[in-house]
């Protein structure tokens, strides 16, 4: 057990390591920029003395350090600056987002787990049949196919020619729990769809490749139900891969919302990112991009942690 | 090349469907100029008109030819993806070859630094430079090269890290070849298979994330056709249930499921050639 949490705190340790770094990063592609904030924002018509003033408010006059400081120090107490656009509170703006894409990100969680899971396993157990090779074809294209083709064609059967959904997700603060699964749902559907072939091949291969192994054939050899060794005598063993393929889609999960957000009109934290790049808001989207590779960065550790915690072999070791 | 064409009969249906997938987007993209009715950029009638004899597949949002447009963006999108995927290679390529030859503090510094470029999303990161940097068609693909580079180098330093060790690398180095010569006549060569594959997958990724960054309009910018901002475009069509914006979002799809039945096959085949 001793061995275990000694690997857990290394990769916690090594975890918050990238975490910082990634901040660094983050906070230093701006400093490249060719130029000067300041300059960039005010552009080539304002006076020496301006930029002078601007500089000494936005504090662009201390050194890079100490600015790092007063920024990562900020995030971590939720305060986020000022957007350069409007002048507004950037807490303010992602707030309601966040929880918009945390929300829809979840929801497509919820379905495609379940789905790649139950989906992989039957593959599994029925492979090689007719079954095995539609879901892998199905997998094999749902990977190749861009996002917002996927959405658009979902739109286009759906919403426009049957109607059941509407083809634009509008959700405010005030929407109720159901009206707002409702809405969601065919992004979320999207969601599923780019994420669930990578779960659902990985977990018909971990099953498949444990079936060879010797202590499944004599599970077999005893008379036991397909059903039963599968569910019994693979699944425990295959758990650590499949965690940790479902704990690296999600993290995927989080970041491909940018795309979908978009094409559906989303109010989410990915919609303000790409409006922000394109208004070249470099204080929202630092601030956007900080939050998004956080959270992939904690979903990346958790699989690791998950993976090491769930592997049988590690939980009795010698 | 008669060679080929026995190599090409003795395919799977869907590497040969690939192979003529893969052959007519490259025509397309060469003879562009010829194929379309129309200029890339020639505003030929009134806006989104429907599809007629004129106008094979309509006009779109400013009234240029959709088909031609089409044509184009064949050319635009896919050589700008392909000039990426290669440019990934020689750079992840060379440093991976590099790290794994030369080991030491080199391969350390190489490969902690992909480490980190690594932990953050590629989207997200992509996305932060284009607004540092502004979007423009060599920041794209300098961008995209090196976010993508990262994946090539992990594995060309895998593949190179198990020919390193081989006896006939270190007779070569006994004789006093210099690291390009090794580079270059020894290990390349054998890492060259697994690689070729990674190149289809990567060019596949590098397509997909170009066309998704234009989709957002922060990739390639307009006027010029291309794949991913045409969908963007023309895309309250499809609310009337027209499916003209569908077809570069389809044309897209279509090119990455053929390279990847390519890749699948040519796997197949040069694991089956080793055993």
């Amino acid at each position: 057990m001793g061995k275990i949490l000694v690997m857990v705190a290394q990769r916690l340790a090594l975890g918050l390591l990238t975490l910082f770094i990634v901040s660094l990063i983050i906070f230093l592609s701006v400093e490249l920029l060719p130029g000067d904030l300041a300059q960039e924002i005010l552009g080539q018509g304002a006076t020496p003395e301006t930029v002078a003033v601007f500089r000494h408010q936005l504090g662009l006059d201390l050194p890079a350090h100490i600015r790092y400081l007063h920024w990562l120090g900020g995030m971590l107490q939720g305060d986020f600056g000022q957007s350069l656009a409007n002048k507004r509170d950037i807490a303010e703006l992602i707030s309601g987002r966040l929880g918009n894409t945390l929300f829809l990100a979840g929801l497509a969680a919820v379905i495609s787990v379940p789905l790649a899971l139950t989906l992989g396993i039957l593959a599994a157990l029925y492979r090689n049949t007719f079954f095995d090779r539609a879901v892998n074809v199905f997998a094999l294209s749902s990977v190749s196919f861009p996002e917002f083709f996927i959405a658009y064609v979902l739109i286009l059967f759906l919403a426009v020619q049957l109607g059941w959904f509407p083809s634009i997700s509008n959700i405010g603060p005030n929407t109720e729990f159901f009206e707002r699964v409702y809405r969601s749902l065919l992004p979320a559907l999207t969601l599923t769809l780019v994420v669930m072939a990578h779960m659902m091949r990985m977990t018909r291969a971990a099953i498949i490749n444990l079936m060879a192994s010797p202590y499944i054939e004599m599970a077999r050899l005893k008379g036991l139900t397909p059903r039963r060794v599968i569910l019994h005598h693979a699944l425990p063993n295959a758990l650590s891969p499949i965690i940790n393929v479902v704990a690296l889609n999600l993290a995927y999960l989080v970041v491909g919302v940018v795309v979908v957000e978009v094409v559906f009109v989303y109010p989410g934290l990915g919609q303000l990112m790409v409006d922000s790049v394109s208004k070249r808001d470099i204080t929202v989207v630092q601030a956007c991009s900080l939050i998004f590779a956080a959270t992939y960065v904690l979903l990346n550790l958790t699989a690791d942690v998950l993976s090491i915690v769930s592997n049988p072999r590690l939980m009795h070791a010698r | 090349m008669e060679a080929a064409l026995k190599l090409l009969r003795s395919a799977p249906a869907t590497a040969i469907f690939g192979v003529t997938v893969i052959v007519t987007y490259v025509l397309v993209a060469i003879f562009a100029h010829w194929l379309a009715p129309y200029g890339e950029t020639q505003i030929v009638g009134a806006e989104y008109l429907p599809w007629s004899d004129q106008y094979l597949l309509g006009t779109d949002n400013l009234g240029r030819d959709m088909l031609s447009r089409l044509i184009f963006g064949a050319r635009n999108t896919v050589g700008i993806a392909f000039l990426t995927t290669c440019l990934a290679f020689l750079l992840g390529g060379l440093t991976g070859l590099l790290a794994a030859t030369l080991r030491g503090w080199v391969d350390q510094l190489f490969s902690r630094a992909i480490d980190v470029l690594m932990a953050i999303p590629a989207l997200i990161f992509a996305l932060l430079i284009l607004t540092v940097v502004g979007t423009s068609i060599p920041a794209l693909v300098c961008v995209i090269a090196v976010l993508e580079s990262t994946r090539v180098y992990r594995l060309a330093r895998a593949v190179a890290m198990n020919i390193v060790v081989m006896d006939f690398v270190e007779v070569a180095r006994l004789r006093g070849e210099g690291l390009a010569w090794i580079i270059r006549r020894e290990i390349l060569p054998n890492a060259l298979p697994p690689l070729v594959a990674e190149f289809g997958l990567r060019f596949c990724f590098v397509f997909l994330f170009i066309s998704a960054l234009s989709f957002l309009g922060l990739g390639i910018q307009p006027p010029t056709a291309d794949w991913g901002s045409m969908v963007r475009e023309n895309a309250t069509l499809i609310t009337f249930g027209d499916i003209t914006p569908l077809l570069p979002a389809a044309a897209i799809a279509l090119l990455t499921v053929g390279v990847n039945f390519v890749v699948d096959w040519f796997l197949h085949k040069t694991s089956g050639l080793k055993t």
